[in-house]
């Protein structure tokens, strides 16, 4: 039987997934086992048990200085720039690409200042940013909206002008006048691309956070990474990592999943 | 008779190239006009300038008397081959859009009472067409011949002056493409249409037409072939009645309808 025809059960299909992550969760085992044989204070590959250890206080003891729960505070305030960053930007991208997608003096217009900024690199911006907002909060959201909005209105800009013309003139020989066909033709269907925008939007939004934090911050998950670096905590760093991976793999769950939800219609379902 | 929709001497060019030429045209209401001729010869851009997707670049038209202006509206109906429908609206959904866009200038969504008596013209609409056990039902969950009634219903609630139909059966199989002909014809009689149909079956053209034009270009040059356009080079009435036809054509099966062919096109 060729490859390309073999179908993995859904079992089968959870084990297999589960297989490579158990191999390399082994392997990092075996080569902190090993180092830590030869070295029992080593810093760079720290055993479970060291990880557990060093969580534990950022996890359950107050912090001397603010009295916080270190980790949790982190969580709190980077799951907070993220969210008002993915959202601003998710709200600019549905309005924008919306308008741009479907009136074509509009698109002819600003079509080329989006793509002008989109090819901005963020990272660039972020001196800017600092220097018109401050070090607050402003700027480590706003490097997220600038970082992530254009590729999204592009998106869906080109989502909503590639319907199928003849939708768009049916709607107009049933009395459809621009904002209707805006409102009740192209937005709903602009939906389920828009979460998948967001889906995709996810990586880059989760880079621009954590180098925003790196640069200038006091709290949040990519603060505290960049901060315990100096120590060589890998014990912290990587339970870190591990954290904002679960993070991010959740929210991506939860949009595939809205998205199946909200959206039966996009999916070709039976019934 | 009174034409309810004239060309006068349009011309339709793209660039250089010339698509349609001295296109001069009566409409006669209650009629149903079949549009033949080969790929290229300007089938659907006779169509799209009907309906306003396009204009004209010489010459005119008038609808009921009145110059078309270059845009769709809501007086011409139109059936394409495929994307007719809305896919993230329900069956009954699409139906009743049209009547929501008319009530409802600002939000397109109606509510109350009226919304009650869209739905109830949407079900009933649906109804004639044979889609009234699936008005719940998105468009990815229906068969070809479904979503083209679908799209007829659609079309068919804004009752239009004239239904434009570009290929509605090209795609569907042929027993289903049987069923929609008999459809079309009683709804053609039902609703009082006029409609206009390109096809690329000549026995559903002569089956179901009153008239059936040919398109084709009149003349050739070998060196600059698109230089000339296309025209109606056969216009061919073929009934009087309307309202006789129709009643004939739900009767007479397709395959007896071939010796009244012959003697038509040679008539």
């Amino acid at each position: 039987m060729r490859w390309v025809s073999r179908h993995v059960r859904r079992g089968d299909r959870l084990l297999l997934g589960a297989l490579p992550i158990l191999l390399l969760v082994l392997l990092y085992l075996f080569l902190a086992a090993q180092r830590h044989a030869a070295n029992s204070l080593d810093k760079i590959l720290p055993l479970p048990g060291g990880m557990v250890g060093a969580m534990a206080a950022l996890l359950f003891q107050p912090d001397q200085l603010t009295g916080q729960l270190v980790f949790w505070a982190d969580t709190l305030a980077s799951l907070q720039r993220l969210g008002l960053g993915l959202g601003i930007a998710t709200l600019a991208a549905l309005t924008v690409g919306l308008v741009l997608g479907v009136l074509p003096p509009v698109r002819a217009t600003f079509g080329p200042l989006v793509t002008g900024i989109a090819v901005i690199p963020p990272i660039a911006l972020l001196p800017i940013l600092f220097i018109a907002l401050g070090l607050g909060e402003t700027a480590k959201i706003a490097l997220i909206v600038i970082g992530i909005t254009p590729v999204m209105v592009r998106d869906i800009a080109a989502h909503v002008a590639a319907l199928p013309r003849e939708q768009i003139i049916k709607a107009q020989t049933l009395g459809a006048s621009s904002w209707q066909i805006m409102i009740r033709v192209a937005l709903p269907q602009a939906m389920p691309r828009l979460l998948h925008a967001m889906r995709l939007a996810l990586g880059p939004a989760w880079v621009f956070l954590v180098s925003a934090e790196a640069i200038a911050s006091d709290v949040g998950l990519g603060y505290r990474i960049f901060l315990v670096r100096r120590y060589l905590a890998m014990d912290v760093i990587i339970p870190y990592v591990a954290w904002i991976a679960a993070l991010a793999v959740v929210m991506d769950l939860a949009l595939t999943f809205l998205d199946r939800r909200l959206f039966p219609w996009a999916h070709g379902m039976g019934h | 008779m009174s034409a309810l929709l004239s060309l006068r001497d349009v011309w339709v060019e793209y660039g250089d190239k010339i698509v349609l030429e001295r296109m001069t045209l009566d409409v006669e209401a209650g009629s149903f006009i079949s549009i033949i001729g080969p790929s290229g010869a300007g089938k659907s851009s006779l169509l799209r300038l009907i309906l306003g997707q396009e204009a004209a670049t010489r010459g005119y038209i008038l609808l009921d008397g009145t110059p078309l202006t270059p845009e769709c509206g809501p007086d011409r109906g139109v059936v394409f081959q495929r994307y007719s429908v809305f896919p993230h609206l329900s069956v009954l959904r699409n139906t009743v859009f049209g009547l929501e866009c008319a009530g409802a200038p600002l939000s397109a969504r109606l509510f109350g009472a009226p919304r009650r008596a869209a739905i109830a013209e949407a079900s009933e609409m649906l109804d004639a067409v044979g889609l009234g056990d699936s008005l719940h039902l998105y468009p990815s969950q229906l068969s070809g011949g479904m979503l083209q009634r679908l799209a007829i219903a659609q079309a068919l609630i804004k009752r239009p002056r004239i239904l434009l139909l570009d290929e509605p059966f090209g795609a569907l199989d042929p027993g289903i493409r049987a069923d929609m002909h008999a459809l079309i014809t009683r709804l053609w009689r039902d609703y009082s249409l006029t409609i206009i149909m390109v096809t690329h079956d000549i026995r559903e053209a002569f089956t179901l037409g009153t008239r059936v034009l040919a398109l084709d270009k009149r003349r050739h040059d070998p060196h600059a072939r698109h230089r000339f356009g296309a025209t109606a080079i056969y216009d061919l009435p073929l009934r009087k009645e309307a309202g006789e036809a129709a009643a004939e054509a739900t009767v007479v099966a397709p395959e007896s309808r071939h010796d009244q062919k012959e003697t038509i096109s040679h008539g």
